[in-house]
């Protein structure tokens, strides 16, 4: 908790140069931010990579996790520890591995990756992916099953009893899954660090390369605001199914 | 409201044969109560009758109408389930609904035929509330509107009453009856608590290993048992063990002659006493013999005396509960005694007929 006090303390410090005490308070690194190019950009780019990449992770672990906690196959362990595996991955290895697949290939195929929005929505939903696996698990491996047959009994072919019964009874599960997913791929650093393109920054990378050269508080303020922004979208999805009965 | 014929139906898994041959016709309006251990396979027998498990061979008829091979969705059964089943994210009403609306009713005809299903298992006023904000009672009881308000061919019950406490269990048994028979539904209902499937059926079947040990009325299960089985299962029997010489005399390995009923078996042979039908000191019966007390326990109306008549040989006892008389005590000297029709006999290996 106290570096998070300190980011949001540090975000109203009048100087420049961050020292204690502060010399005064202001609203002028906040003022800043819509000006500099580089974390507005960022911050779109960082928007609409992490949006993409969960929903594309929503349309593949939803049904992967179907089929994990509702059938038996061959190799049903095998998948799942593979959906989860990306979760064990250090950010860093993740990266490089995917940096030398995207240039493999794209030698391969002719179809440029590395550096494309496209190749960073897929890597951003590789990191989506365990966690809506996991949470959409936990909740169908809690539903009663016998609620499915219920539903057969009173007229609900297969496909009607999904959409109808199963589906909306692990809402829960799928929303804080493609919530921490978001928040995941939204402030994913390391593994992004490897496959942006020239003038294509995420907001951590635009944060990172702004403190090469500055401590301002401009730093501060971002984070304040992306935090807020996260914990708006926490609330608001609280409102709608209970988190804390999922997590 | 159909009638409901399974012919030759059995369930063979890799490892076990659960269900063999299950033959049964159950008449329109008829409530057939499914009876046995656990793993007998009565809820197997169940589940394919509901079509939620394919059988491996054999043939289910609903009202003339070959189900054997539908998916569950293509058959009009009404199932209450063991654990209520409830949609967690409807309301009540939205639960009810759920199967006419499956049956693309228009829904100004759903909503009176849900309120109707509520009001019948008494939870008008109801319809708002999520099932998570109902008692266990309550819970079954929209469980059973939902699976009436499709007015099923045939209402299956798997254990619907084992979730609840043993008041309510009464009260909801007699509803359910209740209501069964004012709307002349064909009921099958799964239980493994004999006393349940007394009190519910019209018709009890007696099942053990995959099999139909026995179809019948509660008095012949209880009077007629056709096998050691039965006669275990339903109700309480003492066994003696030992061989028909001739028919109608039976001799313990004990060496007591004893005389019982004559129709059946003759060789090795078990033969079945109920309790209540022996008496202590009577004044003259078929048979009488000596004996001494072992036991006594004390069940309030009643008293089990338990009578050692042979090193080899030991019956219950039941007797009223006087307090005019003195009770037996153990070590008191007794002749126990009971009529000849008392003494059932049935073949003591196999359980079968």
């Amino acid at each position: 908790m106290l570096p998070l006090v300190l980011v949001f303390w540090l975000a109203f410090f009048r100087q420049e140069i961050p020292s204690f005490p502060p010399e005064g308070y202001s609203l002028r690194w906040f003022a800043a931010i819509p000006g500099n190019s580089a974390f507005v950009n960022g911050f779109i780019l960082s928007l609409e990579v992490a949006l993409m990449a969960t929903a594309i992770g929503l349309a593949l672990a939803v049904p992967a996790s179907l089929s994990i906690a509702r059938r038996n196959f061959p190799g049903r362990a095998a998948i799942n520890t593979l959906l989860l595996l990306p979760l064990v991955v250090p950010g860093i290895v993740l990266g490089t591995s995917l940096y030398v697949f995207q240039i493999e290939g794209e030698i391969a195929t002719g179809i440029p990756l590395l550096g494309t929005t496209t190749g960073l929505v897929l890597a951003h939903a590789l990191v989506i992916i365990p966690w809506v696996v996991r949470l959409v698990t936990a909740s169908l491996l809690g539903l009663d099953i016998i609620i499915e047959e219920a539903a057969q009994n009173l007229g609900a072919g297969r496909w009607t009893t999904l959409r109808r019964i199963t589906l909306p009874a692990i809402r829960p599960g799928i929303v804080a899954g493609a919530l921490f997913g978001f928040v995941m791929s939204f402030g994913n650093l390391e593994m992004s660090l490897f496959l942006v393109g020239p003038g294509k920054t995420t907001l951590p990378i635009a944060i990172l390369q702004y403190l090469e050269w500055k401590i301002d508080p401009t730093v501060a303020a971002v984070s304040v605001v992306q935090i807020l922004l996260i914990a708006a979208a926490m609330i608001v999805t609280d409102r709608y199914v209970k988190l804390s009965q999922v997590v | 409201m159909a009638r409901l014929v399974l012919t030759d139906l059995s369930k063979r898994y890799a490892d076990h044969h659960a269900v063999k041959g299950v033959t049964l016709d159950v008449a329109d309006g008829e409530f057939l109560v499914l009876l046995g251990p656990s793993g007998c396979g009565k809820t197997t027998t169940l589940r394919m009758i509901a079509g939620f498990i394919e059988p491996s061979g054999g043939r289910a008829e609903i009202g003339g109408v070959d189900v054997t091979y539908l998916p569950p969705w293509r058959r009009n059964t009404g199932m209450v389930f063991q654990s209520y089943a409830l949609f967690p994210h409807l309301t009540v009403a939205a639960n009810v609904a759920f199967g006419l609306e499956m049956r693309k009713m228009p829904r100004a005809e759903i909503a009176p035929r849900v309120t109707e299903a509520l009001r019948l298992v008494r939870l008008d006023g109801y319809g708002e509330r999520f099932p998570r904000q109902l008692s266990g009672g309550q819970q079954q009881r929209v469980a059973l509107a939902r699976a009436l308000a499709i007015r099923p061919d045939v209402l299956l019950l798997d254990e619907p009453l084992s979730n609840l406490d043993a008041k309510l269990r009464e009260e909801v048994r007699i509803e359910i009856r209740e209501l069964q028979r004012q709307l002349g539904l064909t009921a099958i209902m799964v239980t493994h608590d004999q006393e349940e499937a007394l009190t519910m059926a019209d018709r009890l079947v007696v099942m053990a290993d995959g099999e139909i040990r026995q179809i019948g009325t509660q008095r012949d299960l209880y009077e007629r048992p056709a096998n050691r089985f039965v006669a275990g299962f339903v109700g309480r029997s003492t066994f003696l063990d030992g061989k028909v010489t001739e028919p109608g005399t039976f001799v313990t390995s004990g060496a007591l002659r004893i005389l019982c009923r004559a129709d059946g078996p003759t060789g090795e042979a078990s033969l079945a006493l109920r309790p209540e039908r022996l008496s202590l000191n009577p004044e003259a019966a078929d048979n009488r013999l000596p004996g001494r007390v072992e036991f006594v326990s004390y069940l309030g109306p009643v008293l089990d005396v338990h009578v050692r008549l042979s090193p080899e040989d030991r019956v219950v006892v039941q007797i009223r509960n006087r307090t005019d008389a003195a009770a037996p005590e153990v070590g008191d000297a007794v002749a126990v005694g009971w009529p000849r029709e008392a003494g059932m006999v049935f073949n003591s290996r196999s359980a079968g007929p």
